[in-house]
């Protein structure tokens, strides 16, 4: 059973519109407040991605609900650049746009589950998912 | 044509209205009827024909502000424009089926008349269209500037500490602004101790955390001490988790911490008066 919800990311305004998304999704979940704020940090960082990077995407929260397990997943998708080296990426402090360089990493972090798809010249894919416990 | 419409709109005139109300609520969504109420949506119909009639009747500068006057109260009431838009249309074809009911329109005539109803009321729906725009725009410009008044202020709370409380979202306008009025406020309060007040800020990111590292550096350079305070424990969790490096900083969790330890750096404290009997 899967009940998704999207919010286009344009500008810096719907960063702001995704995480209230996430957040309110998560507190429904059952999330506890330090979840909440990992969910809703990791939203706002994949967003600000799209933001700076691509342009513009979609950002969707899913419901999970397999084998009796509940979680939220965030999937970030935009047809930008790619990314080139996936690898260097996921390194702490790596940025190309001179900032902490410790979103994607961090990202990965903050969830439990993390996937990331790209091809340069086609866009990228991100999906990170965090489990009810 | 024009004169027939009038006196048989004016003769009417509770009828079509009635019937116009009856479409119009079956045309819109539940939640959108559970929002209007009854008196409100029976009177604003009345009013909105008067208005059509006043426009018949050519007396344009009456019309005109009239016009303007009733967009924006349709605007505060807060009725999203599809519904007004699509009213509007459904006004059009209740008055043509009105006519062709009461056989005031022969059967050949009907499209002429529906084309004539339409030209019509086509300038009415533009005005409201276009009042409905200018007004979002005000409202969104309006709100952008409070924004910005509320934005991040400097408080020099006692000598040589100063305060900057922080409240909302931070995006890149008002970073660079907290960067400016800090520094600005640093140099003339002559502050030695600044606080950043983040207790307000629901989400703490990098960009959020590189901003506020940023802004401490520059107070750094021009001889001041930042410290970071107000750190909620699912937000010092977050920033761990992120892997942010917040060493150089003095973080507390609260205020009052951070106060405490200001006046310590300044070779001050809180001290109770003895009770002067």
């Amino acid at each position: 059973m899967e009940i998704q919800s999207c919010v286009t990311i344009l500008n810096e305004w719907d960063i702001v519109a995704a995480r209230q998304l996430g957040r309110n999704v998560a507190k429904e979940l059952g999330f506890g407040t330090v979840d909440q704020a990992r969910i809703t940090t990791a939203i706002s960082e994949l967003a600000r991605n799209i933001y700076l990077y691509a342009g513009q995407g979609q950002l969707c929260i899913d419901r999970l609900n397999e084998q009796g397990k509940t979680g939220l997943r965030i999937i970030a998708v935009d047809e930008g650049p790619g990314i080139p080296d996936i690898r260097k990426v996921m390194e702490d402090g790596f940025s190309t746009s001179g900032g902490l360089g410790a979103g994607l990493p961090g990202v990965r972090r903050l969830m439990d589950d993390f996937n990331i798809d790209s091809n340069p010249g086609e866009g990228t894919d991100i999906r990170a998912t965090k489990w009810l416990r | 044509m024009y004169n027939e419409i009038i006196s048989h709109i004016k003769n009417r005139k509770t009828e079509i209205i009635e019937e116009w109300i009856d479409r119009v609520k079956e045309a819109a969504d539940e939640r959108m009827i559970s929002v209007v109420s009854e008196q409100v949506f029976q009177g604003t119909s009345y009013e909105f024909v008067d208005l059509i009639l006043l426009n018949l009747d050519e007396n344009n500068s009456e019309y005109k502000s009239k016009l303007e006057m009733f967009s924006e109260k349709i605007v505060r009431l807060g009725w999203p424009i599809t519904f007004v838009v699509s009213g509007l249309r459904t006004f059009t074809h209740v008055v043509h089926d009105d006519l062709i009911q009461e056989k005031k329109i022969s059967k050949d005539r009907e499209g002429e008349y529906l084309e004539f109803l339409d030209n019509w009321l086509a300038p009415l729906s533009n005005e409201i269209i276009h009042t409905y725009a200018s007004t979002w725009e005000k409202t969104v410009s309006l709100q952008k500037i409070a924004l910005q008044e509320l934005s991040a202020p400097l408080i020099p709370v006692v000598e040589h500490i100063s305060i900057m409380p922080l409240v909302g979202t931070i995006d890149t306008e008002r970073a660079k602004l907290i960067m400016e009025n800090l520094l600005e406020g640093v140099v003339s309060h002559r502050a030695e101790v600044v606080l950043i007040d983040i207790t307000g800020v629901p989400v703490v990111d990098t960009m959020v955390a590189h901003h506020v590292i940023q802004a401490a550096e520059a107070v750094h350079l021009v001889g001041a001490r930042c410290m970071l305070v107000g750190i909620r424990p699912e937000i010092a969790q977050t920033i761990v988790n992120l892997g942010i490096d917040l060493n150089k900083f003095i973080t507390t969790s609260t205020l009052r911490k951070g106060m405490e330890k200001a006046l310590e750096m300044t070779n001050r404290k809180i001290v109770e008066l003895e009770e002067v009997n």
